[in-house]
This record gives structure tokens, C-alpha cells and sequence, in this order.
């Protein structure tokens, strides 16, 4: 039997052993996923609306119409200057506001493509697109009632959310929480694998062996990358059964960034343990390395666009970043490979990287 | 410092050791040799530099000054070619407890590309003490089977060289015999094995000793020769009350040293000159006038612990209260 | 030495599952005895000692230390019993003159009092040039022997002593018997285990366990007239050998080494 594969085999025993911590491995991805999506998650009913028609017409007043008849949306008022808008919003008046260009109908009848502004309030991120989705819905219906389309695009509506222009959903909440989760985890085991065999002392006797830093390290990390695994599936799985979060590229292509971003995060883990002696030191550095970045910096939460210049610079390092981009590319829009190959180079050249640096500083004594 | 010949051609070679750390020197000069062959035991309390020499030994730290040589190895710069002919046992347990008897022994076997089947019978004889218990994890054994196994895996790849830090540091009466009968068995074979212990009667299983006291060898001999180089008179004191005697010999002009020791006191005497015979005779007279009853006195030769205090003794960097107890 | 009975125990017995760690054991020390309680490693030492001092309930029989019971009194006993092991005894990151005040406020001791004893302690050992230092700089030998008088700085009845003197060198060992002899003089009963053989010689009464039971018990001359051997270390090796138990694993579920 082969040193490496000896090692492997034994970290797997560990693993194995510890039954308790692979069950709070796997499950936890699924739980925090879970706690997240449904305290994000609001219901969207009796929306209060405000419609802004300056010059009414038999198109808009068909959709006035279309809008009254729902109970999904209670018109507030009707109002014919787009500045009386401002004071209904901040008082809370309303939620939601429809804004009909003059002449709507006459371009809708030339075959152009008429606007329609939708201003949501998105302090609450989710149900801002829930009701955005709702008015599209209306539009489309009206649509199809329409004679048959003599252009290609007809109604186009466009959207704008005040107080969070970019808007999360659990469309968006997902690919980033994915990342948050992961990176967090995968640390944290391969930061504590090592230090507890230098804090039990073992580390003396694989240190006096002819093993070399690399094996050790490749035997460190290969058995979590195998536990990442199963926790990026869980969590896919997950989020399009629980929160219908669409996949609309490759499956496999995901998978796949998924699985170099969780190397790059046990990366980070296996850096962080060879360079302390402790496992609560590790496990500080491990949460502080992985945690706070991933939550502020990774643009899972705050938009990167509206961070100051020197924050965005920040973000560039942070590998979490990289692959929420990645997750909602395959996700969201279905892209390939050839249109994340950035976002992809990037995080191999931060695992190699990583990993290097923890041979590197990976002690072949006791000091 | 005496130093005794090595019995084969020198497989450790140490010059001029130094190891220092933050505030203390751990090792303070050590220069020694061992042949090949040898079953040789460093002996000393806890905090004597022991462990600190075994891993500089073990190519695990780096000397401040000196140098070492193991297996004609450089221990700094050969160490690669260095770790996979040495066997070393640490001083902590250095299993993993959650795995069985036999994964790890499987695991250390595996890591210098071997198996437990192929090196069978060079671990046969304590391994198959072990086999009973081949399932059970590393964790629920006892003391003495811990550190056998602990053997085991410092054996299992056939190393040309044996190093144990305290391998029966807490470890029962019973224990550390068996253990010591299997170090005996090993060395027959021709390996040498280095060792460590703080027990003092475990020297005379060695071939040699070096006395072990705050980063110095005191002593590098034979065991019989360092208690023979004890160099006063020493009596055996059997009396009723142990602990009014002693508090008795503290005021009596004559003590140089008296210990308790078993279920006598040992006794030096402050004049160079005087026989045994006459020691023991004011020695008694003494404590019979002091109240103490049943009092027997006799030179006896003396042991290694008894050298090893007078040596303690006579450094002036000795801690605590010198001789005092 | 009274005849006063400082520790008993009779049918004691504790057991883990199927595992009978200590069975049925029947002893009395005397106050102000030095007794002995050796044991190989597995025999049923630690959780004999464990149920003595209050930590551990037993499972069968009878035990009173200081005179409380073993079953319904412990706060007593943990009043009037001092506690010094190898593994644990003293905070590193204290200084000397901290552990000294810490362990005398855990027993409600008075200022006053504290900085008497704590004089007397450090005056004592000639520790006064270290009393400001982390206790964790400070030699093992010194560490050992300020760990006992920290167990004894509440004046208790009965002392336990788990491996005092483990690694401890030859001379510092026999100072921290000297400190053993003066507390029992002053009357304190200690109860001590040890892997030195030599000192089991050094104590009034010995007993030996084997596989939970108590194999042999009485003075070191006593013991070694009977069964004619030299030594208790001797006797040790011979009664260890009959234990099934010691020679493989520390016992079931959670039995003490």
C-alpha cells in the first residue's frame, strides 16, 4: 500500500468515525440554505399600487383595468404627474407604481415598443421581485389578448427598484449562500485536521516518517473535497426542489466550479493550520479568512457596483467573489464555460497558489 | 564527566549540542556517542533537556550550536535520507485513538510503504501480545498496552535505529518490567535502541547511561561503574520512626546527606577519613541518645540514584533546597 | 497516629455497563495515616478514588470519608479533603501568590488568614523570590511540591495524592515526601498513589489493587514477611500479573485507567 493512499484511507477512518461531525457537515449546508431562503422569503399579497397615467387611453385604461380585477394588487391612487410619487413611497403609501408613457396606445398600435415603468420598493428585496414578476405577468397576459403582433416587441417594461437597485432574490440569495456556506465549512475541517494532530501530538510520529509536505497535504484535503461534494449536490438539489431556483446551464459545468471552489476553500484551511500550532487558533483564522469576506465582500449580499473603489480592488482576492459570479452565470442565465474562463482561471490559480504556499510553509520539524 | 567506550562503531554521534528556547537553555553542551548495538538509557527528571535531545536526534528540531550525527546522517542536513531508517517512539502518545490497534499500526506500516503482514515477524513478538485486542480503538487500551503498541508502530518499517522518549512515564510497576523484557529482546537481535526514562532502577537494564540533569550529561558510563564511582561511605539506617529520624540526623554534626530510600534512610557522613564501621557505630549511638528506637545501621553500595543525587548535589545550580530531605 | 478512622470503605463497588471497575472493596485508614493506594495501570484506583472524593457515586456498599457519607454528603467531603493530581493541579497562567489566593477563596478562607499562609507557604519551600512568577516558568519540582501545600492550605482532614511525584526529580521527590510526613504529623490523613515503588515503602500502610479488588493491604513489612518477598515492588509485579483486566484494556465504557 502507498504512503498517499495509506493517508487517504486514514483520514477517511477518521472521518467515518466521527459520525457525529459528518452529519453536521452535510446537514448544516442544507439547514443554513434552508433558515436563509425562508426568512428572506415574503409572501406577496394586496400589494398597494399606484398607477401614473398622464394622458389616459383605451390601452392603458384596459390595463388599469387588468390591474383592479386581481386580488393581487389594491390601486391606491391614480395620479397623473410622476413627482407625486416620491411622498406615497416614503410614507408608505404604496409599494408598487405603474407608469404609462403619453400616447401608449397609439405606439402600441404603430407596432412599436411602448414602455412601461415599474418602480418597486425594495427595501424588502425578495417581495420587490415578487411583485415586479406579478406586473409582468399582467403586462404579458394583456398581450396575448392583443390582435395578433404585427412587430416583435411590443410592451416593454422597465423596471426600477428604490433604496436596492440590484435587487436579491432567492434566484440571486442562492448562488451566493452556496458560496458563504461552503467556503466556511471547508475551511474550517482541513484548518482543524491538521492542528489537531499537531495539538494530539501525532504529528510527531508522520513528521519522523519519509512522508512529504505535499502528501500530507493531499491527504488532508482530498477526503473533504469528496464531503464538499456531496454538500454543493445537497444544496443544488435543494434549492430547485425547496426554492425552484432555476439551472438553466450545465449541471455539470456547476459542479465542477463547484468543486474547484470548495479546493480553493479548503486551501485556505490547510494554510491557515499549517502556520498555527492550535485549533482554536486555526478556527479563528479560518472563520475570520473565510466568514467575514465571503458574507461582505463577495457580493452575496451587498452589491459590488455600489462599494467604494478601494473595496471593489478588496473583493478581486476574495475566491467567493469568483464563484458567485460563476453560480449565478450557470444558474440564472445559463452561460457556458467560454463566458466565466476568468472567473474560472482566477480560482485555479488561487487553489495552486494557496496550495503551494501551504507546502511551502508547511514545517518539515517541530519549529 | 566520564566517557565509556561505545561497545560497537558509533551509530549516534553528538558534539557539542545547544538548544535554547525563549527563556530557558534546554540543552547546555552535550557531546556523547553510541555504538552500534547498544541499549542506551538517558536518565533524568522531567525538564532535564531529555525530550529536546531525542528530537533534535530525530532530525524534528534544529540545534542551536553543534552538531549530530545518526546513521552517519547529518541530523540537519541529511534528513531525508535520515527518517525512513530511524524508529521513534515520542513521549506523548502519538496514536490515533479513534482508530483500532491494527489501522494504526496499518497506517504507520503503510506510510514507509509497507504492510503489517509483510514485517510480521519482526513485530511478532509484541504484536502478538496486542492481537487480542487487534479491534479495539487505540483510545480504550491501557497504559502499557498503549505504549506496546506505540512500539509496534515505531518497529513496523524495520528501522536500524530505536528512539524512545519515556516510554514508561506513568506506567504501572508491571508494565514497565514487561516493556523492559521486550527492549532486551530487541537489543538481542543487534538493534540499538536509545531511551529515556526518569526512573532511576530502570538504568541498570541499560548497556550505558548518561545522567540527565538541566541540559548536561553529569555522567556517561556503564551503570554498575557510575554507582561504583559514588565515592563516600553509605550506610542503610533501619529505624522505628522514619520521620523523627531524619528530623533528628538534620541536627547531628555528622550528616552530609540522609534520604529516605524504600524502607531505610541513606546516610553519608560529613568526615572523609572515618570508617564505615565507626559511622555506622556514631550513626546509631547518635539516635539512640536522640530517643530514636530499633536502630540498624550498615554500608551498602551504593545505586544509581544514590550517585545520581550526590552528582545533583554537587552542581551549584541544584534547585530547591540542596540535600535537604 | 489515633485510632480514629479517617476513611471507610466497605462492599464498595462501582460498576460501567458489564464492566465491574472497583468490586467490592473494604478498607479504614487511620487519621493521620500515610496510606499507600497502589494499583497497575486499569486496576480500579482512580474510580475508587473518585467515588471517595464525591465525584463519582458508587454503584453497591458503603464509604464515609471525614465522617460524611459517600452518597448524600459530598459537599461535606469536598470541604474537608484536599485534591492534588499530576495532570492538574496548579494555573499556569497564574503567578505563584494567585494560585495560593485563588485555591484559598475557593474554601472561604479569610484575607487575613490567606496572607498568613500564604508566608508560610512560600517561607517554607523558599519560594518568596517567586511568588510574582507564572507558575508556569517555574521548575516542575517546585510546581509539585506548591501544588501540595495549595491542597492542604485549607487544613483539610484527608488529603488525596494521584501520582505526586511522577517525573519529579530524586531529590525534589524526597522533599515532597518530607512535606507528606509533616502533614501527617500534624494530624492530616493522605492517601497517595505512585508509580515509584520505593515509595510505596515510604508510607505507614499500603494496599494493592488488582482487577478492582483489593489483592493485599497492610504495612510494607507486614506484606513483605507474608508473602515472602523483598520488596513491595516485587509483591506489585506479582499480584499484577493475576489481573486479567490490566493486562489488556483500561475496562468498558468510561472505566478509569
Amino acid at each position: 500500500m502507498s504512503a498517499l493512499w495509506g493517508l487517504l484511507r486514514k483520514e477517511m477512518l477518521h472521518i467515518l468515525r466521527d459520525r457525529r461531525t459528518l452529519v453536521v457537515l452535510i446537514l448544516m449546508p442544507i439547514v443554513e440554505v434552508l433558515l436563509f431562503g425562508f426568512s428572506i422569503r415574503t409572501d406577496v399579497t394586496d400589494v398597494r399600487l399606484a398607477i401614473v397615467d398622464p394622458a389616459p387611453d383605451a390601452a392603458t385604461l384596459a390595463l388599469r383595468n387588468r390591474f383592479a380585477a386581481g386580488a393581487l394588487f389594491h390601486t391606491v391612487a391614480v395620479l397623473s404627474r410622476h413627482d407625486d410619487l416620491e411622498p406615497m413611497f416614503q410614507t408608505d403609501a404604496i409599494q408598487l407604481a405603474v407608469e404609462f408613457p403619453p400616447n401608449f396606445a397609439r405606439t402600441l398600435a404603430r407596432g412599436g415598443a411602448a414602455q412601461v415603468h415599474v418602480i418597486t420598493d425594495a427595501t424588502e428585496p425578495n417581495s420587490g421581485t415578487a411583485r415586479q414578476n406579478y406586473v409582468a405577468a399582467v403586462i404579458d397576459a394583456y398581450q396575448q389578448s392583443l390582435p395578433a403582433p404585427t412587430g416583435s416587441v411590443r410592451i416593454v417594461p422597465s423596471v426600477r427598484a428604490r433604496f436596492n437597485p440590484t435587487l436579491a432574490s432567492s434566484n440571486l440569495f442562492v448562488p451566493g449562500l452556496l458560496a458563504f456556506v461552503l467556503n466556511i465549512i471547508a475551511a474550517l475541517m482541513t484548518a482543524l485536521s491538521l492542528t489537531r494532530e499537531k495539538e494530539t501530538g501525532t504529528m510527531e510520529a508522520l513528521l519522523v516518517s519519509p512522508l512529504r509536505p505535499w502528501q500530507i497535504i493531499v491527504g488532508k484535503v482530498a477526503p473533504y473535497l469528496a464531503i464538499g461534494f456531496i454538500g454543493v449536490l445537497a444544496v443544488l438539489v435543494e434549492a430547485s426542489v425547496v426554492f425552484h431556483v432555476p439551472i438553466r446551464g450545465s449541471v455539470t459545468l456547476l459542479l465542477a466550479e463547484g468543486t474547484l471552489f470548495i479546493l480553493v476553500a479548503l486551501s485556505i484551511g490547510i494554510l491557515v493550520s499549517a502556520r498555527t500550532s492550535s485549533q482554536r487558533v486555526a478556527m479563528m483564522g479560518a472563520m475570520l479568512g473565510t466568514m467575514l469576506p465571503t458574507q461582505m465582500l463577495s457580493g452575496f449580499i451587498f452589491p459590488i457596483e455600489s462599494m467604494p473603489r478601494v473595496l471593489q480592488w478588496i473583493t478581486l482576492i476574495v475566491p467567493a467573489r469568483w464563484f458567485v459570479t460563476i453560480a449565478r452565470g450557470i444558474m440564472l442565465k445559463g452561460v457556458g464555460i467560454g463566458y466565466l474562463a476568468t472567473e474560472t482561471l482566477v480560482l485555479a490559480v488561487m487553489a495552486l497558489v494557496l496550495l503551494v504556499a501551504s507546502t511551502r510553509s508547511f514545517s518539515v520539524r517541530l519549529e | 564527566m566520564t566517557t565509556g567506550p561505545a561497545a560497537g562503531a558509533p551509530v549516534v554521534q553528538a558534539q557539542g549540542l545547544v538548544k535554547r528556547f525563549e527563556t530557558t537553555t534546554a540543552l547546555d553542551g552535550m557531546t556523547f556517542e553510541i555504538g552500534a548495538g547498544e541499549l542506551f538509557g538517558f536518565i533524568g527528571p522531567d525538564g532535564g533537556g531529555k525530550t529536546t535531545l531525542f528530537r533534535i536526534l530525530v532530525t524534528l528540531l534544529v540545534p542551536d550550536a553543534g552538531s549530530a550525527r545518526v546513521l552517519g546522517c547529518d541530523v540537519v542536513r541529511d534528513l531525508w535520507a535520515l527518517r525512513p531508517r530511524l524508529g521513534y517512539m515520542p513521549g506523548r502518545f502519538s496514536l490515533y485513538p479513534d482508530l483500532s490497534v491494527e489501522e494504526n499500526l496499518g497506517f504507520f506500516a503503510s506510510v514507509f510503504g509497507t504492510t503489517i503482514a509483510r514485517e510480521y515477524d519482526r513485530i511478532a513478538p509484541i504484536y502478538s501480545q496486542l492481537e487480542p485486542f487487534k479491534a479495539r480503538r487505540a483510545g480504550a487500551l491501557s497504559g502499557g498496552m498503549k505504549q506496546k503498541l506505540a512500539l509496534c508502530c515505531a518497529l513496523v518499517h524495520r528501522p536500524e535505529i530505536l528512539f524512545l522518549d519515556e516510554p514508561t512515564t506513568g506506567v504501572d510497576a508491571l508494565s514497565r518490567r514487561e516493556f523492559w523484557e521486550l527492549l532486551g529482546r530487541l537489543r538481542s537481535t543487534g538493534l540499538t535502541i536509545v531511551v529515556s526514562t526518569p526512573y532511576m532502577d530502570e538504568a541498570r537494564r541499560c548497556d550505558r547511561v548518561a545522567l540527565v540533569q538541566r541540559g548536561r550529561l553529569m555522567a556517561i558510563d556503564t551503570p554498575e561503574a557510575i554507582a561504583a564511582a559514588f565515592d563516600r561511605p553509605l550506610l542503610a539506617l533501619r529505624v522505628g520512626e522514619r520521620y523523627r529520624a531524619i528530623r533528628a540526623l538534620r541536627d547531628y554534626e555528622n550528616t552530609n546527606t540522609v534520604y529516605p530510600f524504600g524502607d531505610v534512610l541513606h546516610f553519608t557522613d560529613r568526615r572523609t577519613d572515618a570508617s564505615p564501621e565507626t559511622i555506622a557505630r556514631d550513626a546509631e549511638a547518635y539516635l539512640r541518645g536522640a530517643g530514636i528506637e530499633a536502630v540498624t545501621a550498615k554500608p551498602i553500595p551504593a545505586t544509581i540514584e544514590d550517585a545520581f543525587m550526590a552528582r545533583m548535589g554537587a552542581d551549584d545550580d541544584a534547585p530547591g533546597e540542596r540535600g535537604a530531605a | 497516629m489515633s485510632d480514629e478512622v479517617a476513611i471507610h470503605a466497605s462492599g464498595l463497588t462501582r460498576t460501567f455497563g458489564a464492566f465491574t471497575a472497583v468490586d467490592h472493596i473494604s478498607f479504614d485508614v487511620g487519621a493521620g495515616e500515610v496510606f499507600g493506594f497502589l494499583g497497575a495501570n486499569g486496576a480500579g484506583k482512580t474510580t475508587a478514588i473518585r467515588m471517595l472524593t464525591g465525584l463519582l457515586a458508587p454503584s453497591a456498599g458503603e464509604a464515609t470519608v471525614a465522617g460524611h457519607d459517600v452518597y448524600r454528603e459530598t459537599e461535606a467531603i469536598k470541604r474537608d479533603i484536599g485534591y492534588m493530581s499530576q495532570r492538574f493541579s496548579l494555573y499556569d497562567d497564574l503567578t505563584v501568590r494567585e494560585n495560593i489566593r485563588l485555591y484559598g477563596g475557593i474554601y472561604d478562607l479569610t484575607d487575613a488568614t490567606i496572607r498568613e499562609r500564604t508566608q508560610r507557604i512560600l517561607s517554607r519551600l523558599g519560594l518568596q523570590h517567586v511568588e510574582n512568577t507564572l507558575v508556569h516558568a517555574i521548575p516542575l519540582g517546585w510546581k509539585q511540591k506548591l501544588a501540595l501545600s495549595v491542597a492542604l492550605l485549607h487544613e483539610p482532614r484527608i488529603v488525596f495524592l494521584d501520582e505526586p511525584t511522577s517525573g519529579v526529580d530524586p531529590i525534589t521527590r524526597r522533599q515532597f515526601w518530607e512535606l507528606i510526613y509533616e502533614a501527617s504529623h500534624g494530624g492530616t490523613t493522605v492517601l497517595v498513589t505512585t508509580h515509584y515503588m520505593d515509595e510505596a515503602e515510604y508510607c505507614d500502610r499500603v494496599s494493592i489493587m488488582v482487577a478492582g479488588r483489593i489483592a493485599a493491604i497492610g504495612t510494607p513489612a507486614e506484606l513483605e514477611r507474608t508473602h515472602g518477598v523483598e520488596s513491595i515492588d516485587e509483591l506489585f509485579v506479582q499480584l499484577a500479573r493475576n489481573d486479567p483486566n490490566a493486562r489488556g484494556a483500561a475496562g468498558g465504557g468510561g472505566a478509569a485507567a
